[in-house]
């Protein structure tokens, strides 16, 4: 992939990301959470990683984002009207929101290895559907079993949490 | 070219977005929005560093893959039972803002 591409992309998720944050509309919010989503799963396919690319899109532009935006639409959300903003909490956050970013620019610039570029793979090579999956299935089986019944209770537990009366 | 270290700083602005997002914001569903950007960038350093590490056969290392497949299962799952919690919340108390539910404050 051109380099301008990866910038194009990367501006993309991280513009939309602030939209997520800005937006006061929680509908917008999620609508630019989608894009900042395809934004990161372009830069996925960029570094080869074609299934966890598709992955990205079909789970969260797709199925989490449909149900984010059912539930704002179920609970009839409307824009949050302006309330008196903290400002102690606001400069505060933002405050440990910076040192937190600083702390991270000064370890990856730190990090010797991350002024190189990434080295070359093996050409024709684009199965790594074939790959994750052979991992998945033989290294990771009893993890992927694992989590197949976490996703499990976790369907039992929605459906309790969704009962008319809890008791 | 584009380096390692700019994927790791897009990964970790993306990542301070998500966290000023919880820190800043009192709607509970965008807290929830921006718990789901942070964990999209822990994903993008991980493959990353997948492509970064390349096996000796010229090949990524998949390792680092599957591990995001294991973290995009948990945080599907984790959406769903969130918002089902939200809803709940929501019938209990009619309001989506952190600052009406204190209950459990100290």
């Amino acid at each position: 992939m051109p380099p301008f591409l990866f910038w194009i992309f990367a501006a993309m998720m991280l513009v939309f990301g602030m939209g997520v944050i800005v937006n006061r509309n929680p509908i917008a919010s999620a609508l630019s959470l989608v894009l900042s989503f395809v934004g990161l799963s372009a830069l996925f396919l960029s570094l080869n990683a074609y299934f966890i690319g598709v992955i990205q899109v079909l789970v969260y532009a797709g199925a989490v984002m449909v149900l984010f935006l059912f539930i704002i639409m179920l609970l009839d959300l409307r824009a949050e009207e302006r309330r008196k903003i903290n400002l102690v909490a606001f400069v505060g956050g933002s405050a440990v929101a910076l040192a937190f970013f600083v702390q991270i620019y000064h370890v990856v610039s730190a990090l010797g290895a991350s002024r190189q570029t990434f080295p070359p793979l093996r050409p024709g090579t684009a199965d790594d559907v074939h790959s994750i999956g052979l991992l998945l299935f033989g290294n990771y089986n009893l993890p992927f079993q694992i989590i197949g019944v976490l996703v499990l209770v976790a369907t039992i537990g929605v459906i309790v949490l969704s009962k008319r009366e809890l008791r | 070219m584009v380096t390692l270290g700019d994927y790791l700083m897009v990964s970790g602005l993306l990542f301070t977005i998500g966290f000023a997002g919880v820190m800043l914001r009192r709607n509970i569903i965008i807290i929830f929005m921006s718990l789901e950007l942070m964990l999209n960038s822990a994903n993008l350093s991980l493959v990353a560093f997948s492509r970064f590490r390349v096996q000796p056969g010229g090949l990524p290392n998949y390792h680092a893959q599957v591990f995001v497949f294991f973290i995009i299962t948990v945080a599907a799952a984790e959406v769903a039972l969130g918002l089902a919690i939200i809803v709940a919340l929501f019938r209990a108390r009619q309001t989506t803002h952190v600052e009406d539910i204190s209950t459990l404050k100290f």
